[in-house]
């Protein structure tokens, strides 16, 4: 068998399960070692480097990097990332002095970004401190996009949202608020160097059914009710509302609803819950403020009264076990008030002319290269919702990096396919014959729950944010549960006297040393430990000198404690950090040539 | 000695075996012993076979004299009984305890100079009872705790850390141990869990005096270029022709081995030992043999590792000395002391 390449960046990197699930790859462990030890603004600056707005980010992320966390795998539970990257940026202080800024000079390019949401925000960041000129077009009043308008003010505060986006706008971009772009024709006339779409998936999707037309007063489209409500258009609704579909747009729905006048709060699902798109605390959220969710119910007609809404009738489905087949098993009408659809969003680009050269595909879809963000238009990019519908911000941010990197190569001449190079440090943490830079230990404490305002309060002003943050203590108790996933053991064969020691010590029995001949496959079965979970690497060293095996470590289940090193008499084991170099705009090895 | 205790990490579900008890169960305190000591590996090992058996923590009793190999019983089993004696004494001290309780199980765990230099004594007359016991020498063939003398079984022309070659001739326990009537002799490398697991099964099943002698490199004074007990000399020099799987009670049935080049020992619990690849004309049962043939491999610089030499018959200190089948620890108080008119009816008898 080969041994394993340590000197490829993505080894080390798929060890840091959180790191590689985020799509911006944020260097979790490293950020919460820092919020460890009380040094918030580096945490928050380590936060932003990568994901922009980690205030916003650490109260609404879809936090693909927690189902991924080792700590589940371990205890079943994985570290409260989430909640402790808005601890950071709770308790930063001023950081001013930190962010980014742009040069006296512009660089004379001239780059013109469509939208103010999280993905055109992302490529401003990026592209004025290299000196660009930089202006969003934006149809509302105000930045931040469908962070603003369909993120209730109670999960997100208005004024972390300003705070974030202003570091960035307040670098100089030019703000072309309540200026909807209706032809990409003639902007693109403009004269601009560059053009990203960051446009979003602004469209809610309708429901077509008997009495829709007739009811629409007290029907609503969920996003655009959200929108409505934001800017108080909207301030109040009926008693009894139903909301359809169950993604995590119902659940703001629900709980907005739940605060601005709605008593009996039903979100109605035509599933079973296992398989519902709103994450799970998200749900469990809504069922706090007593909203109910009604499993198994198609929606099939609204019920009219002189042409005033008064229910909906659903029909009852019996599903099979992996609901893709269903029956009609009764039929049932539920009384509402109001009727909010949050069924889905849609991309809408009847702006862009279909004569310019941009092709779409047979969904009307654009199509964008998912690597470079760039459309089949010269100069134009796209990103964020809109080339691939509805998302997550963290999805936007990691699109607007990309982004900014391609239109930085196309405005000097660089192919796109040139990318920064991402590189990797290694460093021993040693510091002395036990004694390690990072807190090693092992720490039994169960994951922290997130304090919430009293329901009682919750409902008195719709502002009002109803997660608390984590209390000092709780951080305290929740960074010690990480298990420092970027300090790798890393194995030097040719010191290894095969004494057993490492083997003996480990408390997960991750390593093994054994034949390196057989295929992997086969190899992962003679573990210690059989190695079944085939989504994490094996770790197999160069043969050893007396015996000619070679060492295999399990990435799966090591908890970093560092006993392998500590217990090895030759020092064949070292704990090195591994940090992850990700190339951002700018930085390309060709630009720097010049 | 390591910064943390080792975690008990919950990864569910940890293996359990038949007592429902998991591998952590069978451990004992952190290890202060040098890093990459080869006793600490013999802990590792003990740890696994006792689990493995599923051995009740209880019924355990561990016992040991002084030295760094005496240090380890802390290591395994924190839930055995366990007794630490003064250099060199261990074997009596298990000898009484067998004495008064049989129906324990016994690991005495000493080191080469705890045994063979100021306990010889006392360890010749362990052998020579055939008390029921699992009695292990972890031998580096240096003196670790006092920095690194020669102790009685370094090899002749084998050197110091520091340069100097040993003249006097060294004891081999197993040598010793065949020749004073031992009924399970064996001979094992701390580097070699995969013998040594089966090893120390087989002797906790066997009935009588088990001895294994483990190589056993001392990371600190004795695994250096020159060193006969190192990790590298051993893994040069060892001869494995004798080896065996241990097949315990359960396995019996299913278990269906070649005939050719097979021997099975029927042991004490019912459980079998199979042992292959055997050097011609090798037989584990005869004594003569044995000593033969590890003497000439001794002369041809090998060490032959495996069990060496079984008697599954031979009786155990209890039956040499007629004792109750209840433990005397079980027997009722009037059994135990008659009384004055008992005693003195007693004595009467010799008059």
């Amino acid at each position: 068998m080969e041994p394993t390449n340590i000197e490829d960046p993505n080894f080390f990197h798929q060890v840091v399960d959180c790191q590689w699930a985020c799509p911006a790859h944020t260097n979790v462990p490293e950020y919460i070692r820092l919020i460890g030890q009380g040094r918030y603004a580096d945490a928050y600056m380590e936060n932003r480097k990568s994901n922009v707005f980690p205030g916003i980010l650490g109260r609404t992320c879809d936090r693909p990097c927690e189902p991924a966390c080792r700590r589940g795998r371990v205890d079943g539970n994985p570290v409260a990332i989430c909640r402790l990257k808005r601890v950071a940026a709770d308790l930063k202080g001023d950081v001013s002095s930190m962010l980014p800024k742009a040069p006296l000079s512009k660089n004379g390019k001239k780059v013109a970004c469509i939208g103010a949401g999280p993905a055109s925000l992302t490529v401003a960041n990026d592209l004025l401190p290299l000196g660009y000129d930089v202006t969003i077009f934006d149809s509302s009043a105000s930045p931040g996009g469908l962070m603003r308008t369909n993120i209730p003010s109670f999960r997100l505060p208005a004024e972390v949202l300003d705070q974030e986006i202003a570091a960035i706008v307040d670098m100089g971009a030019n703000m072309e608020y309540s200026t909807r772009i209706k032809s990409l024709k003639d902007l693109y006339s403009k004269g601009f160097d560059a053009i990203f779409i960051g446009s979003g998936a602004p469209k809610g999707k309708d429901l077509i059914l008997e009495g829709r037309e007739e009811g629409r007063e007290r029907i609503h489209i969920g996003i655009e009710w959200l929108q409505s409500v934001a800017f108080g258009h909207i301030q109040s609704v009926g008693e009894r509302v139903l909301v359809i579909g169950v993604g995590n747009t119902a659940m703001d729905c629900c709980r907005t609803a739940r605060r601005i006048g709605g008593k009996d709060v039903k979100v109605m699902a035509r599933r079973p819950r296992e398989f519902f798109k709103a994450s799970p605390w998200e749900l469990e959220d809504a069922e706090e403020e007593g909203i109910e969710i009604k499993v198994n119910h198609a929606p099939k007609e609204i019920v009219l009264d002189n042409g005033k809404v008064i229910g909906m009738r659903f029909d009852i489905l019996s599903w099979n076990s992996d609901a893709t087949k269903s029956e009609v098993v009764d039929s049932v009408v539920i009384e509402c008030d109001d009727i909010i659809l949050a069924i889905g969003q849609e991309n809408a680009f009847e702006w862009i002319e279909r004569d310019m050269g941009m092709d779409f595909d047979k969904w009307g879809m654009p199509v964008v290269d998912d690597k470079t963000m760039a459309t089949t238009l010269d100069g134009v990019f796209m990103g964020g919702d809109a080339p691939w519908g509805p998302k997550n911000i963290i999805w936007a941010v990691a699109h607007g990096h990309e982004a900014a990197i391609s239109i930085d190569n196309y405005c000097n001449g660089i192919p796109l396919s040139e990318r920064p190079e991402t590189s990797m440090d290694l460093v021993s943490q040693k510091m002395g014959l036990t004694e390690w830079s990072y807190h090693n230990d092992y720490n039994p404490n169960n994951r922290q729950k997130m304090n919430h305002v009293e329901l009682t309060k919750r409902f008195a002003e719709l502002s009002l944010e109803v997660e608390l943050g984590f209390s000092v203590e709780q951080t305290v108790l929740e960074v010690e549960r990480c298990l420092n996933c970027d300090v790798e053991p890393v194995f030097k064969a040719s010191s290894c006297i095969e004494c057993d020691a490492c083997i003996d010590i480990c408390p997960v029995q991750c390593l093994t040393m054994t034949s390196g001949d057989g295929v992997l496959e086969e190899l992962r079965l003679r573990l210690s430990v059989p190695s079944l979970n085939t989504d994490q690497q094996v770790y197999v060293s160069n043969k050893l000198a007396q015996t000619g095996r070679v060492m295999v470590k399990d990435e799966n289940i090591c908890v970093h404690c560092g006993l392998c090193a500590e217990r090895c008499p030759t020092a064949a084991w070292d704990m090195e950090k591994f940090t992850l170099n990700l190339g951002y705009a700018g930085q390309s090895s060709k630009r720097v040539a010049r | 000695m390591p910064s943390i205790k080792k975690p008990l990490i919950p990864l569910a579900p940890l293996p359990v075996n038949e007592l429902g008890l998991t591998l952590r169960d069978y451990e004992g305190g952190m290890s202060t012993l040098c890093a990459g000591c080869g006793h600490d590996s013999i802990t590792a090992a003990i740890t696994r076979a006792f689990f493995d058996l599923s051995l009740p923590p209880e019924k355990i009793a561990k016992l040991s004299g002084i030295g760094c190999s005496s240090k380890t019983p802390t290591y395994f089993v924190s839930g055995a009984h366990g007794f630490n004696s003064v250099h060199g004494r261990m074997p009596p001290i298990v000898t009484g305890a067998n004495a008064a309780n049989r129906s324990s199980i016994y690991i005495g765990i000493s080191g080469d100079g705890d045994s063979l230099s100021i306990g010889a004594g006392h360890f010749v007359h362990a052998v020579r009872r055939n008390v029921n016991m699992v009695y292990v020498i972890e031998n580096n063939g240096v003196y670790g705790l006092t920095k690194g003398q020669f102790s009685a079984t370094a090899d002749v022309g084998s050197s110091a850390k520091k340069g100097a070659a040993n003249e006097t001739p060294p004891i081999d326990p197993v040598i010793m141990a065949l020749s004073l009537g031992a009924t399970f002799v064996a001979r094992s490398f701390s580097g070699d869990k995969g013998q040594l697991i089966p090893i120390i099964k087989a002797a906790v099943e066997h009935k009588g005096f088990a001895l294994i002698d483990v190589i056993s490199p001392c990371i600190q004074f004795n695994n250096h270029e020159g060193s006969t007990k190192s990790y590298h000399y051993v893994r040069e020099h060892e001869i494995k022709e004798i080896d065996q799987v241990y097949i315990p009670p359960s396995g019996e049935i299913t278990a269906v081995l070649p005939e050719d080049g097979i021997v099975r020992v029927k042991m004490f619990d019912g459980s079998t030992l199979a042992f292959r690849t055997l050097p011609s004309n090798y037989d584990p049962r005869d004594r003569e043999g044995a000593m033969h043939y590890v003497n000439q491999a001794r002369l041809r610089g090998e060490i032959p590792t495996g069990l060496l030499f079984i008697d599954e018959d031979a009786p155990d200190v209890h039956e040499l000395n007629s004792t109750t089948d209840t433990p005397l620890v079980d027997l009722p108080y009037e059994s135990l002391c008659p009384g004055s008119a008992e005693l003195a009816r007693f004595m009467e008898g010799f008059n």
